[in-house]
Parts: C-alpha cells; sequence; structure tokens
C-alpha cells in the first residue's frame, strides 16, 4: 500500500487531489462520474456575501491549449449556501473547502466567520486573485500590503485552516506566499488563472465581454509549476499546486517540484471523472518508482544537483 | 436522468451536402433513455486547436437498433475533424444532458420550426411527439437549395414546409415569411436555429399568444453546469443552458 495522504497541520487528507474553484460546482454536478468522497477534498466555487450575477455572456473563449473565463464570480451569496448547499455538501465523507472572495477586507472577514461556524468546513481558501471583478479580488492578490492585510484580518477572525490562493500576475511571486505565511496563513494554492485576452478576427471584437479574463488548461502549466517550485523552497507551509493539470503525470510534475498536493481544475470539463483517475495514477505511479510514500517524491528535484552553473 | 461518459462505435458517416454531415453511433452497453432537445459534449481527438468538447443535439434515437444519431454543421477545426470520422472509428461522448422540449396536451396545433442546421433537435422531437400521438407540421428554412437537409424523414411524419431563401425551393425568404405562419393558427411552436430566426418567430408567438420553446446554442465550456459559462440572462435571473436548457419558454427570455 502507498501512502497518499498529506495533511494541513492536524486536518488530514486522504489523498493529495483536490478540485479547483470555479471548476467543480458543489460537487453535485459530478455525482454521475465519481465518488467525490473518494478524492482528497473538494474546493467550491466562489462563495461571496452578497448574490452575484456575474459578467456578462460571453463569459468564455476558448484558445490554443487552454480557455479564457470572466464569470465574475456568479453566486448566490453566504444565506444561500448557509441554507441550501451546505446541508448537502456535508454529506460528503472529504474536505470540503469554501472559497471566499470580497470587494472590501470586512467582506472576506465577513464571510470567514460565518464560514467558521459550519461544522463541516475545516478550511476556506482565501481568493485574493481573481482577474474577473471590478473591485478586490486580484487588486489584493497583486498588491502585497493588501495581501498582508487581508490574510491577516481573515487570521484573525477564522480559527480552522486558512488556505491562501495566489495570483500569478506578480513579478515576484515568493514575495507573496512569504507575506501570506507570515500573516498566519496555513498553506498556499497556487495559481489562479492568468489575466489573457482574445480576439473574434470575424466580427473584430473581443471574444469576452469582459475584453480580459482568465486563461486556464495545459497553457498555463509550465508557469504555474515554475511558480509553485520557486514557492516551495521558500515557505515553511504545505503548497497547493493549480494549473494546467490533465493528467497524472502532470499531478507528479507539481509533486517533484515540492508541492504538496493538487487542484484539478479545467481538466474536469473534459473528463469529469479525471480527478479520481489522478488519484489512482499517482499510487500506480508512486509504486511503479518503488516509493510507499508520496512525501518521498515532494520536492525531490531540489534535492538533485541542477544543470546551471 | 444518470449522465454517462462513454466510448462510442462510429456506426456511419453520412455527407447530407457541403457542410453537413450525420454521424451514427452505437453503444456497447444499451442507450439511456433520451429526450427530444437534449445534446452530447464530444470530445474530438486529433484537432489540437479544439481543447473543450463540442455540443450536439441528440437528432434521431433507435433503440431497437441501440443507434442514434448527430446531425453536424461544418463550422470549425471541431467539427471538421468529425466530419472525417469513419464507420468503426470510436468517439468519446457525455450524454444526454441538458433539458428537453416539453410535451402538449392532445388535439394541439404544433409547429416544428427550425433554420439551417437547427433542424438537428427537431427529427427526434417529431418522432417523439408520433409516439405520444401528437401530429406536427415541420417548417424548415435554408439559405439556398443545396442547403437543404434531406427531409424525407420528415415527410414521413408530418406535413413539411420548406422557405430558401433565394427561392431555390419551396417558398421565397426567410423562414419567418413563409405562408404557413400567415394561414394556419398553431397552439405551439418548437423553434431551433440561428438566434436571428429564433427571437422573429419568439415575436410573431408572443403577438399571437402562442406557446414557443426554443433551443439555444450557447458556447459550453462543460455542459453539467460547473463552468457557469453558458448563462442567458432570463427573468429569473441567470440560468444555464447546459442544465436549466438548452431549451427554453421564450416567456423567460429576455428577447
Ligand atoms: C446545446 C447545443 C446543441 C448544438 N447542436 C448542434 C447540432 O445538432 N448540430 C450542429 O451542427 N451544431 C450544433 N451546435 C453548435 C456546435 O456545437 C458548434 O458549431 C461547434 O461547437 C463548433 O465547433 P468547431 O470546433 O467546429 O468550431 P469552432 O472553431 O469552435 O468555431 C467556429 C465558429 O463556430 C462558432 N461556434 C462555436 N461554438 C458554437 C456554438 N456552441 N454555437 C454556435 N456557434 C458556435 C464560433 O463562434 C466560430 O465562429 C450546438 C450547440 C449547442 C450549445
Ligand atoms: C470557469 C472557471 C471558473 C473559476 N472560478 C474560480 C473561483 O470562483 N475562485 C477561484 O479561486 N478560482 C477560480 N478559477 C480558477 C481555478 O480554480 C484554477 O486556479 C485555474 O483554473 C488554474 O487551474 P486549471 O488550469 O487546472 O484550470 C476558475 C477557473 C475557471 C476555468
Ligand atoms: S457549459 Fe459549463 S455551466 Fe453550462
Amino acid at each position: 500500500m502507498v501512502n497518499l495522504g498529506f495533511s494541513i497541520g492536524d486536518l488530514r487528507f486522504k489523498n493529495p487531489v483536490l478540485t479547483a474553484s470555479g471548476t467543480f460546482g458543489y460537487g453535485s454536478e459530478f455525482d454521475d462520474f465519481l465518488d467525490v468522497s473518494l478524492l482528497g477534498g473538494i474546493i467550491l466555487k466562489g462563495t461571496t456575501l452578497e448574490p452575484r450575477e456575474g459578467n456578462a455572456y460571453p463569459r468564455m473563449a476558448e484558445t490554443p491549449s487552454g480557455m479564457l473565463n470572466s464569470v465574475g464570480l456568479q453566486n448566490k451569496g453566504i444565506e444561500f449556501f448557509e441554507k441550501n448547499i451546505y446541508p448537502r455538501v456535508s454529506s460528503y465523507n472529504t474536505n470540503v473547502i469554501v472559497n471566499i472572495n470580497g470587494n472590501h477586507i470586512d467582506d472576506y472577514v465577513g464571510l470567514a466567520e460565518r464560514i467558521s461556524r459550519l461544522d463541516k468546513i475545516p478550511a476556506i481558501e482565501l481568493n485574493i486573485s481573481c482577474p474577473n471583478v471590478k473591485m478586490g479580488g486580484m487588486a489584493f492578490g497583486t498588491n502585497l500590503g493588501a495581501t498582508r492585510d487581508v490574510t491577516r484580518a481573515v487570521r484573525a477572525v477564522y480559527p480552522k485552516k486558512l488556505i491562501v490562493k495566489l495570483s500569478p500576475n506578480v513579478t515576484d511571486i515568493v514575495s507573496f506566499a512569504q507575506a501570506a505565511e507570515e500573516e498566519g496563513a496555513d498553506s498556499i494554492s497556487l495559481i489562479n488563472t492568468l489575466l489573457g485576452m482574445a480576439i473574434d478576427t470575424g466580427s473584430m471584437k473581443p471574444a469576452l465581454s469582459t475584453i480580459t479574463g482568465g486563461l486556464s488548461g495545459p497553457a498555463v502549466k509550465p508557469v504555474a509549476l515554475r511558480m509553485v517550485w520557486q514557492v516551495a523552497r521558500s515557505v515553511r507551509i504545505p503548497v497547493i499546486g493549480i494549473g494546467g493539470i490533465m493528467n497524472t503525470r502532470d499531478a507528479v510534475e507539481f509533486f517533484l517540484a515540492g508541492a504538496s498536493a493538487v487542484q484539478i481544475g479545467t481538466a474536469s470539463f473534459i473528463d469529469p471523472g479525471v480527478s479520481l483517475k489522478i488519484v489512482g495514477g499517482i499510487s500506480d505511479y508512486l509504486s511503479s518508482k518503488g516509493f510507499s510514500d508520496i512525501k518521498e517524491i515532494i520536492g525531490i528535484i531540489n534535492r538533485q544537483g541542477t544543470g546551471k552553473s | 436522468m444518470t449522465k454517462r461518459i462513454e466510448d462510442l462505435k462510429i456506426t456511419e458517416n453520412t455527407r447530407l451536402n457541403k457542410d453537413i454531415f450525420i454521424l451514427g453511433l452505437s453503444g456497447n452497453s444499451s442507450l439511456p433513455e433520451m429526450r427530444p432537445g437534449q445534446f452530447a459534449q464530444i470530445k474530438v481527438e486529433g484537432s489540437p486547436g479544439t481543447f473543450l468538447r463540442r455540443p450536439f443535439s441528440i437528432h434521431d434515437v433507435d433503440y431497437e437498433r441501440n443507434t442514434f444519431r448527430l446531425l453536424i454543421q461544418i463550422a470549425g477545426d471541431g467539427t471538421e475533424t468529425l466530419s472525417k470520422l469513419r464507420k468503426g472509428d470510436t468517439l468519446n461522448l457525455i450524454y444526454p444532458l441538458g433539458n428537453s422540449f416539453s410535451v402538449p396536451e392532445k388535439n394541439k396545433r404544433i409547429l416544428l420550426a427550425g433554420g439551417g442546421c437547427g433542424v438537428a433537435p427537431l427529427l427526434f422531437l417529431a418522432k417523439y411527439l408520433k409516439s405520444h400521438g401528437l401530429n406536427a407540421d415541420i417548417l424548415l428554412g435554408y439559405r439556398n437549395s443545396e442547403r437543404i437537409i434531406e427531409s424525407g424523414e420528415f415527410s414521413a411524419i408530418g406535413n413539411v414546409f420548406i422557405a430558401t431563401e433565394d427561392g431555390s425551393e419551396g417558398e421565397k425568404g426567410l423562414l419567418t415569411d413563409h405562408p404557413l405562419l400567415k394561414k394556419e393558427s398553431f397552439d405551439v411552436i418548437y423553434c431551433c436555429g440561428p438566434v436571428t430566426m429564433m427571437k422573429t418567430v419568439a415575436v410573431y408567438c408572443r403577438k399571437r399568444n402562442i406557446s414557443c420553446e426554443v433551443s439555444l446554442e450557447n458556447l459550453m465550456g462543460c455542459g453539467i453546469g460547473a463552468c457557469l459559462c453558458c448563462v442567458v440572462e432570463t427573468t429569473e435571473g441567470n440560468m444555464l443552458t447546459c442544465t436549466d436548457g438548452p431549451v427554453f419558454n421564450i416567456n423567460v427570455l429576455k428577447w
């Protein structure tokens, strides 16, 4: 038996494969394709205090090896979540994590307080990296001072596990990861989408109603992997790798680079059962390489020499 | 209805005209129950430019032979690649997805109105209504006679009326100008085609208090309600084309 478990502090995950916020709905959309409870955890779609309608259609454009989206955090707000979604998701026998978003620090704090009262939610993911909202979102995640302020404020009211999700739209990702760690984050997840755009040459108009949107999918994987590697060697808390993971091999690359866990995003749109296949795939990979615990391979590339002189 | 993800075998690939072909598919296990209006999300292999799945309406189902068909118009790389599939090849589908057209009460006058490849879901619908003892008139609009999608199958089920923009077959003009719409008074119209056509039909139906359902073709990321990319603005707020639709009653649309 191979041990796939990992933990954030005293919070145990049965395996290191989670699903990424905004790509896995509330889990039930996937019930026909896999047993959600067999995943390491699921990160629910971005939640805000008040209901949000999101951005106008079109909100999606396919691009080479990926897609742009500008959904803009459409959700029915925390009250609807507490009443209608929470009772349903609490029946999953895995870690169900809420991704929280706000325009102001107070929004994040308010959400964190309310979610801390929900017994079956052991952690939140602080989304300071959404590129698709006018206020808040990425504005926090691309400003070092704001990253510190929001992380500190949420930490002060949220006693359970706090994951801070970083934006790749910065020059020095390590400084943001370290800032979050210093302000009390229990884990770092990265990356959120890369700001991008596409134009329809037929209509001569931007493909998205918002002009710019967030790029995800295999197109972002090399960037994500590089950032995860940089961050993992610069912080002590567990790092969760996200970005373009389509299969077991992609996931393993992130572990080798230093990630303790991964999130599967856009890949679930193409194969809704892929996250569970990756759990099995990682186990097979470790056995074939003669390892008995996933921890043995995390950040292994740092223990070998590099080609650089 | 449970959704499946499955590899199916291609049983036929028939060209109907320059841009349109029919793919026949057969399951190894027995087919799930499908309803007219529902669609499948297809994974296109061998087309590097096609990353996401592509949605297509269920065109026709034959439970006895365990086969169903899709009617596909070549619109870009993905559909071009699908047009080259051959009998015996496999195709990965997620299906059946979405809601379906409603079934009206007996004795209602029903019209199925399809423009271009919007006829795709209407054959299955016509057969389905027939199996419920309901007859429908079928009005099909095309750019010209070369674009006509084989209508023999439709005429076996109901009266078929054709409009072509250049008058090369049937009545000249847009589908919405067809004299049938002036002459007859329908109780229910089911419509699928270009958005401008569906909007005109919707206006026609509103004026006359005719119940009308349209099938939308919004861009889709996932097809299963997870990405929130396929939204349509409705009187009840944003709805998802893939799970709340693709079939919508025009009363909820802001057209
Ligand atoms: C619920 C649903 C049912 C559909 N049923 C059918 C069907 O039965 N038969 C059929 O031929 N087509 C159908 N379509 C449209 C079909 O999905 C698109 O034509 C196809 O995805 C184009 O893929 P492509 O890679 O060839 O073209 P792309 O290279 O992706 O695009 C080529 C052109 O087609 C347009 N296009 C792309 N996707 C769509 C779309 N979803 N709707 C309208 N235009 C689009 C693009 O804007 C572009 O101009 C349906 C769409 C939906 C949402
Ligand atoms: C349609 C869509 C919606 C998303 N919504 C959210 C969200 O609400 N909150 C969030 O933190 N990230 C969101 N993301 C970002 C993903 O969680 C993930 O970080 C990103 O897509 C990169 O991973 P991937 O390449 O595997 O998809 C969204 C991504 C997509 C494609
Ligand atoms: S296509 Fe993803 S929600 Fe409809």
